[in-house]
């Protein structure tokens, strides 16, 4: 689909972009699987206190070889340290922090986003059978919700639709979305593109999207 | 009165069929596995089990699929059915599309409050997490405070299995790092709490303020050692 021009940010561009987004937050929770990235990211100057569901406020970096605690992981069940400051609670606890809106922000991974922010990200369509994890109830209760997902899938399919067709994880709830091609944010107006990758057209990006994007604010993307 | 119990098998000998088990720990970290294991060995059928994540798979080998292998599961209250990849599936899920066993999907938040719910003697309560999903199907929506949200109710057991990292004989708990997780809200759901604990010290042993499951809400303690 991309012309020689055009490039795809990877994986881990997309981690560093989401990063930047996280400017000024302090309380954050990453999502299992490529949200957890993000805390590569974080500039050393930066101090964030990363929360996972499963009790933890303050995560830092992955355990090192050896150094392993059995009873110490994120919500991934990685094996992970705690940097100073932390602390350690039950499940409830750690949703009273996610559904009280006590974290700045959350970042999550998407199936489909629409247009009015509803978020699908818990459940494939053609599966009987999902799991929620904590999805819903930081979807619901995270003062910003950043979704971070691959703009098309990998058979061409738009993600960034008028209504989701997926299983709903909640309504309303996306603030920001950040793609392999551009950075969008959902606003009362509309889905407002505020950054493109290199080498993208506001036109093109259109194209790949279902809702109308309102273009005339796009940016180049922003390099840390 | 007696907590301590000398084995496993003794501590889960009145678990019979048709019970309602929770069972504490997050993946592998904070589980009962000791107990787990004298559970199946002891065989109840028809069991409803209350458990985060059901889809085993994790570091942790020993984790509630083992009873659903075994058979002796009718239904599974839980956040995590199956693994994110569809090409793997899980004993659960397996069960499930074969109709032999019935899945409750509850969001985590919610799960974790349900339970808080039910040792707390509060009978159900309003959360806007669900709402307009098939978390929400069937459920009374209220609005409160200009939010819509769904009646949720609350859940007790007859057994909580639950693993802690010290005891005292009385059956005061403490637990280490994020081994935390569900177990202190199934501690005090259920009729019956078991604790599966690394060591149990004399009364005294553990500091009042460093207590985090009050003794009350436990009934039987078995020592485990801190092996896996």
């Amino acid at each position: 689909m991309a012309s020689k021009t055009e490039t795809l940010m990877t994986i881990e561009e997309m981690a560093e972009r989401v990063a930047h987004e996280l400017d000024g937050d302090y309380f954050v929770n990453l999502g299992i699987g490529m949200p957890m990235l993000v805390a590569n990211h974080i500039k050393a100057d930066k101090q964030i206190m990363f929360q996972a569901e499963n009790g933890v406020l303050g995560v830092g970096p992955r355990a090192e070889p050896g150094a392993e605690d059995k009873d110490l992981g994120n919500a991934g069940d990685e094996n992970v340290t705690v940097i100073t400051g932390a602390s350690f609670m039950d499940s409830a606890t750690a949703f009273d922090m996610i559904r009280g809106g006590h974290l700045d922000s959350t970042v999550l991974g998407g199936f489909q986003v629409s247009e009015s922010g509803d978020l699908a990200n818990w459940k494939l369509p053609n599966r009987k059978l999902g799991s929620f994890g904590g999805a819903m109830d930081l979807a619901v209760g995270a003062r910003k919700v950043i979704v971070m997902m691959k703009h098309v899938t990998n058979d061409g399919e738009k993600r960034i639709v008028r209504e989701c067709s997926y299983p709903l994880t909640a309504k309303r709830c996306v603030s920001t979305i950040v793609t392999d091609i551009a950075v969008i944010d959902v606003t009362a107006e509309g889905l407002v593109l505020r950054e493109i990758a290199p080498g993208w057209t506001p036109e093109d990006v259109q194209k790949l999207t279902e809702p109308p994007l309102i273009i005339d604010r796009a940016k180049p993307w922003t390099v840390q | 009165m007696n907590k301590v119990y000398a084995g496993f098998a003794e501590a889960v000998a009145d678990i019979g069929d048709q019970a309602t088990v929770m069972v504490g720990g997050f993946t592998g970290r904070g589980t009962p596995s000791r107990l787990l294991l004298a559970l199946r060995e002891k065989g109840p059928k028809n069991l409803t089990i209350v458990r985060n994540d059901a889809s085993g798979g994790w570091k942790n080998p020993i984790d509630v699929d083992i009873l659903i292998e075994a058979g002796m599961v009718k239904k599974v209250i839980t956040c995590f059915a199956v693994f994110g990849s569809p090409k793997k599936v899980s004993r659960l899920e397996r069960a499930a599309l074969d109709g032999k066993v019935e899945v409750e999907l509850v969001p985590q938040g919610t799960l974790a409050e349900r339970i808080r719910a039910g040792g707390a003697g509060i009978g159900a309560f309003y959360t806007p997490v669900g709402v307009g999903t098939e978390a929400g199907v069937g459920k009374e929506v209220r609005v409160i405070d200009g939010r819509e949200m769904l009646l949720e109710f609350a859940l007790k057991a007859d057994f909580a299995l639950v693993k802690a990292y010290r005891s005292d004989s009385l059956g005061n708990l403490v637990y280490r790092k994020s081994a935390r997780n569900f177990n202190p809200l199934m501690a005090m759901a259920a009729k019956t709490t078991i604790a599966e604990v690394e060591h149990i010290v004399e009364p005294g042993g553990i500091d009042p303020n460093d207590v985090m499951t009050p003794c009350v809400f436990v009934h039987r303690i078995v020592e485990a050692g801190n092996g896996e």
